[in-house]
């Protein structure tokens, strides 16, 4: 059985939030809403992406599944704990080593001599042994593709790509049950964009751990997601499977987001009134739905 | 057409102490004409952002020479004159912003340059409609959104009325509405106010709108063309670690696959209007 149908088995929601609310600058003048009543249930071994306009609150969201912030009202759990219980409140920091959150550009915050010493950073704050740490490191570079060649090398010698990638082995070598990506690729050109997610797929299925992450690209979240959560003015506005939640085209273009253009384009073939499927999102699935009306309509290509 | 930004033979290499130099640009022989949108492309340490930065005398050549209208970017005497030509925009708009009220971050390159006051105020305000941002000019940028903060940003350089404006990835740290924003302005600046655009960007979707694309691998300019001519190019963008726009990979795809549609498709409408005589 592999790791990711084994904890679809427990049922338990690996991060559920109940009515969760946080205000910035309560009590003052400029109190504001970052996110306002959030209920969500994240089953484990799930690949979410997250979207939503700058402000819409995702990242105020984000960082309270691992508790570095604290809710103004609600509640959090994760793996069935409530996180701000006073019982499990002082052991606030094993929740950081079970969700482990990337910041945005997360390369500016590596700071060691050596690759190695950086990602064993986090493993090392566990308490964990010199050898644990030492296979979590290999096996955490070994995920983003780094070469052992790199271990000894000074990260500030590195490329961005590869200093974003040291800095995602970093999080990963604790080994999170919940890995957060906070907008992995920005910056990166499609190619390096193309290879941090596919590497991010990879460890997910291999790993059947769960993963969030957070993107501006609808594309990339079309390509690798399997649910997406939309964030607007702090409030959750959907959180449901890629293909329902993409063909809120207009909702979605409304709320300064928008959707992939081929999606765009089956919008407009199928207000034209042609027959095309309403679950087009990624160009696999544009070309497999236009060959598939190609051959019933019989004639025009190969297909 | 005249040749604004004109660079030849230009080399640049990073110094080492103790180590071999970098060689980050390799005999570059490129121009920007006056009034045109160019879209730059390239993957990460292609060179682009190094290109762009000499386009101000930034960083100046190590060989050859580049000429911004003329003058030498190399001539130590021309120098204000050159930065005040062609105006840069950087990724992070956090990291532009000096000033704790918008209008007097617009004012501030203009203060520095010793501009008459009421000129400051013409030209600030001016160029804060020209963003579409002079309603907030007496907010305070922390509080707006990246689209917006970039915006002004843009605002800052075109107060100082430049010729050229060169843009690197001004998008990248955006959400779709700021990016649309972002765009929308930069194309009216070129279309409207006839201002050279260099817009260095990840995004091909934007590079679509430009007149000319200019692709930049390993230190060279290796294809230059229409966005068409460029993105019609689908299996050699591919190579270079580049994209193409999702509309110009499905109509390539299916062309492969023996459907007659075109081949040079690169907007949404047209993908829409190829693929209904397709289905018809």
């Amino acid at each position: 059985m592999t790791g990711k149908e084994e904890r679809l088995r427990t049922n338990v929601a690996i991060i559920k939030t109940e009515h969760l609310s946080h205000l910035y600058s309560a009590g003052t003048p400029f109190e504001k809403a970052a996110i306002e009543d959030v209920s969500v249930e994240i089953e484990p071994g799930e690949f979410i992406g997250v979207i939503g306009h700058t402000g819409s609150g995702k990242s105020t969201l984000i960082q309270h599944f691992n508790g570095l912030l604290q809710p103004t009202s609600g509640k959090i759990y994760v793996d069935g704990k409530d996180i701000w219980d006073e019982k499990n409140k002082k052991n606030i920091r094993d929740v950081r080593f079970q969700v482990g959150l990337v910041f945005q550009y997360p390369e500016y915050q590596l700071f060691e001599e050596t690759v190695y010493k950086d990602i064993a950073f986090g493993p090392g704050n566990m308490g964990l042994s010199k050898e644990e740490i030492h296979t979590r490191v290999m096996e955490a570079m070994d995920f983003v593709g780094l070469k052992g060649k790199y271990a000894e090398k000074s990260p500030f010698d590195l490329s961005g790509g590869q200093k974003r990638r040291v800095a995602i082995a970093g999080v990963i070598a604790m080994r999170p049950k919940v890995l957060i990506l906070d907008e992995p690729t920005a910056g990166l050109d499609p190619k390096g964009r193309d290879k941090i997610l596919g590497q991010i797929r990879e460890y997910h299925q291999q790993t059947g751990s769960t993963v969030l992450l957070v993107s501006h690209s609808m594309e990339d979240i079309a390509k690798y997601a399997e649910k997406v959560l939309v964030m607007n003015h702090a409030k959750v506005f959907d959180y449901d499977t890629v293909e329902r939640v993409f063909s809120k085209n207009e909702e979605l273009t409304r709320m300064g987001l928008s959707v992939p253009q081929v999606s765009k384009v089956f919008h407009q073939l199928r207000a034209a009134g042609y027959p095309v499927s309403e679950n087009v999102y990624t160009v696999d699935q544009a070309e497999a739905d236009i060959l598939r009306l190609l051959k019933a309509k019989g004639g025009a290509g190969r297909a | 057409m005249k040749d604004l930004i004109l660079a030849e033979h230009l080399h640049f290499e990073y110094v080492r102490e103790e180590e071999e130099n970098i060689l980050v640009l390799n005999d570059i022989d490129v121009s920007i004409h006056q009034g045109e949108f160019v879209a730059i492309l390239g993957h990460n340490g292609s060179g682009k952002s190094t290109l762009a930065k000499h386009f101000n005398a930034v960083l100046l050549p190590t060989s050859g020479r580049v000429l911004v209208d003329g003058v030498d970017t190399a001539d130590q005497e021309h120098l204000f004159d050159i930065r005040q030509k062609v105006g840069m925009v950087f990724q992070n708009p956090d990291n532009q912003i000096v000033a704790t009220i918008v209008e007097e971050d617009v004012a501030f390159a203009l203060e520095n340059l010793g501009v008459e006051p009421e000129e400051i105020r013409r030209r600030v305000d001016e160029a804060l409609k020209t963003v579409d941002m002079y309603e907030f000019k007496e907010h305070a940028p922390h509080q707006l959104s990246g689209g917006q903060k970039q915006r002004i940003a843009i605002a800052g350089v075109i107060a100082m009325r430049p010729e050229c404006v060169v843009l690197d990835e001004p998008t990248a740290m955006l959400d779709p509405k700021g990016r649309r924003e972002v765009l929308r302005t930069v194309m009216e600046l070129n279309r409207d106010y006839g201002t050279t655009v260099a817009l260095i960007t990840h995004y091909m979707d934007e590079a679509v709108h430009a007149d000319r694309v200019i692709v930049v691998d390993h230190g060279d300019v290796v294809i230059t063309g229409t966005p068409r001519e460029i993105f019609s190019q689908v299996e050699k963008m591919k190579e270079l670690g580049l994209d193409v726009p999702q509309v110009t990979e499905l109509c390539y795809r299916l062309k492969q696959e023996g459907a007659p549609v075109p081949d040079d498709v690169i907007t949404e409408d047209e993908c829409t209007a190829a693929l209904e005589q397709l289905l018809a």
